[in-house]
C-alpha cells in the first residue's frame, strides 16, 4: 500500500523530506524521511526491521504496536516525523545480543502464547509497556492493556497466562 | 498514502497563520488517530498537515483550586485523562467515557479535542463534556470565541468550527456539592468497539441528599449529534430521586431519542438500551453521591 518515490507526483516544490533523530532500541539513529511516512513504514520498508507487523493499517488490530516514550502506540497511525526526539522500542530490541530472550518472549514460548505468531510482536510490546509501568498488573489490567491487540488464532487465554507468568520472571526488566 | 508536507507550529497563532497561507489544502491534526486513517483511505487529501502537538498550552490539564474550574487542553490524550486520579475521583463520567475509547494504543495518542472535532455521533468524549456543561474555547483568524460543547455539533462530521479555527481547550465549571456522574458505552463487545448507544447521567442533589437540583442526561448515537434528553432532565429536577423516578426518566429519554437503524444495531434495541441505562447510570450517580457523604 505504500508508494515509493512519490515526490514526482507533487513536483519538487514541496519540502517533503526531513531528517529526524531518535533512539531505537538503545541506538541513536538519524534518518532522512518523507513527511507522510508512518513509523511502521520507516521501520519495516526503509530500515528492514520486519519484526513489527502490519495487520489492518487502521489502528484496529495492534499488530504494529511499538513503544514510543514508554507508551504503546500503533505505528501504522503514527507519523515517522513525530518520532523525532523520541525513544522507540520494537520487538527487535528485546532479546539480548547473545540471543537470550526477554522474559516476556520466553514466557510466550513456554506458555503457548504464540500460535501463528503474527500478533505476537504487538502483543509482547503492549505487554512490555504495561509491565514496565505496572509490574504487578492483574488479569483485568492485562486484558485492558491488550484490548487493542487482536489474535485471530484466538489464543487469548494462553497469552494472558504468558504475561502473568512473565511477571514472576521479572518481565518488567529491560 | 498521498504525500503531504508536515507543519508543526508551536503557538496557536502560528498554526492559524499556516492555515491562512494554505487554506483548503491544509488540515489540522491533533493525535492523528482519525486523520491519518482518513488520509490513508483517501477521504482526506491534504497537501499540508498542520500538527498541533507542539503547542504546549494545548496539552495542559489543570484544575484551578480557587475557582474549581477544570481546564482540559484539546491536545490532552484520552490516556492522560484515564490515568489522572483527579479525573477518576472528581469527574467519574469523564473517566468512564475515555477509558474505553478505542484501544490503549489509540488512547495514548488520540486526544479529547480530536474526538470532539471529528464529530462522529458515537464520540464517547462528547457525552461527559456536555453533561458537565463544558465550554469549548475556539481560536481562529477572527480571534477567540466560546461555545457550549453541546452546541458544537451540527451534523455527523460537522461542527460549528469555521475554516482555520482551532478548538483550544474545554473548560468545565465548578461542580456543585453532592454531584454524581456516570457514563456507559453500550456495545456488543467490551473492547475496540463503537457504542450502539452511549449514555451519560449527572445528578446534583440538595443538602437533603434526595432532592434533585440539577440533572443532565446525555445520549450518544441516539441522533445525528450527541444530544441532551431535556424532557427526562426536567422530569427529575425538583423531585426526590428514587429508582421509580429514574425508570420513568429512562422511558422519557428513550422517547426523546432519535435513534435509528444502522448496520451496527436496530433502533428498537438502541431505544431499549437508553431506557435501561439511563436508570442504571442514575442509580450509579446516587451511589457515588452517597459514598462521598
Amino acid at each position: 500500500m505504500y508508494e515509493h518515490n512519490t515526490s514526482e507526483q507533487l513536483g519538487e516544490t514541496l519540502p517533503m523530506t526531513t531528517t529526524i533523530s531518535f533512539s531505537l532500541n538503545g541506538d541513536k539513529i538519524s534518518y532522512e524521511i518523507k513527511d507522510h511516512w508512518t513509523l511502521l513504514h520507516l521501520l519495516r520498508e526503509e530500515m528492514g526491521l520486519i519484526g513489527t507487523k502490519e495487520g489492518c493499517g487502521n489502528g484496529e488490530c495492534g499488530a504494529c504496536t511499538v513503544i514510543v516514550d514508554k507508551l504503546a502506540v500503533n505505528s501504522c497511525l503514527y507519523l515517522a516525523i513525530e518520532a523525532d526526539g523520541t525513544t522507540i522500542e520494537t520487538i527487535e530490541g528485546l532479546a539480548s545480543t547473545d540471543g537470550t530472550l526477554h522474559p516476556l518472549q520466553q514466557s510466550f514460548v513456554d506458555n503457548g502464547g504464540i500460535q501463528c505468531g503474527f500478533c505476537s510482536p504487538g502483543m509482547i510490546m503492549s505487554s512490555k509497556a504495561l509491565l514496565d509501568e505496572n509490574p504487578d498488573a492483574n488479569r483485568e489490567e492485562i486484558q485492558h492493556a491488550l484490548a487493542g491487540n487482536i489474535c485471530r488464532c484466538t489464543g487469548y487465554i494462553p497469552i494472558f497466562e504468558s504475561v502473568e507468568a512473565a511477571k514472576k520472571m521479572g518481565g518488567q526488566n529491560e | 498514502m498521498k504525500p503531504f508536507t508536515y507543519l508543526s507550529p508551536t503557538t496557536v497563532e502560528e498554526a492559524i497563520s499556516f492555515y491562512g497561507q494554505h487554506s483548503e489544502t491544509a488540515k489540522f491534526m491533533a493525535g492523528g488517530t482519525d486523520v491519518i486513517v482518513k488520509v490513508k483511505e483517501g477521504w482526506m487529501e491534504p497537501d499540508f498537515l498542520i500538527s498541533l502537538k507542539r503547542i504546549k498550552e494545548m496539552s495542559e490539564l489543570h484544575k484551578n483550586e480557587a475557582t474549581k474550574e477544570l481546564s482540559i487542553g484539546a491536545l490532552v490524550t484520552h490516556a492522560t485523562l484515564e490515568k489522572s486520579l483527579m479525573i477518576k475521583n472528581e469527574y467519574p463520567i469523564i473517566y468512564d467515557a475515555v477509558s474505553n475509547i478505542g484501544s490503549l494504543q489509540v488512547r495514548n495518542v488520540g486526544t479529547i479535542g480530536g474526538n470532539l472535532i471529528n464529530a462522529v455521533p458515537s464520540a464517547d468524549g462528547a457525552v461527559p463534556m456536555i453533561a458537565l456543561d463544558g465550554v469549548a474555547l475556539l481560536h481562529g483568524p477572527d480571534g477567540e470565541r466560546s461555545s457550549d460543547v453541546k452546541d458544537l455539533f451540527l451534523a455527523p462530521y460537522k461542527t460549528i468550527l469555521k475554516p482555520g479555527e482551532i478548538l483550544k481547550k474545554i473548560t468545565i465549571p465548578a461542580q456543585a456539592p453532592h454531584t454524581g456522574s456516570a457514563y456507559t458505552k453500550f456495545g456488543r463487545r467490551a473492547a475496540m468497539e463503537l457504542p450502539l448507544v452511549g449514555i451519560g447521567v449527572l445528578l446534583t442533589l440538595d443538602d437533603d441528599l434526595e432532592t434533585c437540583t440539577r440533572a443532565r442526561i446525555v445520549l450518544g448515537v441516539a441522533g445525528p449529534t450527541p444530544m441532551r434528553a431535556f424532557d427526562a432532565e426536567n422530569y427529575l429536577v425538583g423531585k426526590k430521586i428514587n429508582e421509580d423516578l429514574l425508570i420513568e426518566a429512562g422511558k422519557l429519554a428513550a422517547d426523546e431519542s432519535k435513534v435509528r437503524d444502522s448496520v451496527r444495531g436496530k433502533a428498537w434495541h438502541r431505544r431499549e438500551m437508553v431506557r435501561v441505562h439511563v436508570k442504571r447510570m442514575g442509580l450509579k450517580c446516587m451511589n457515588i453521591i452517597r459514598a462521598n457523604n
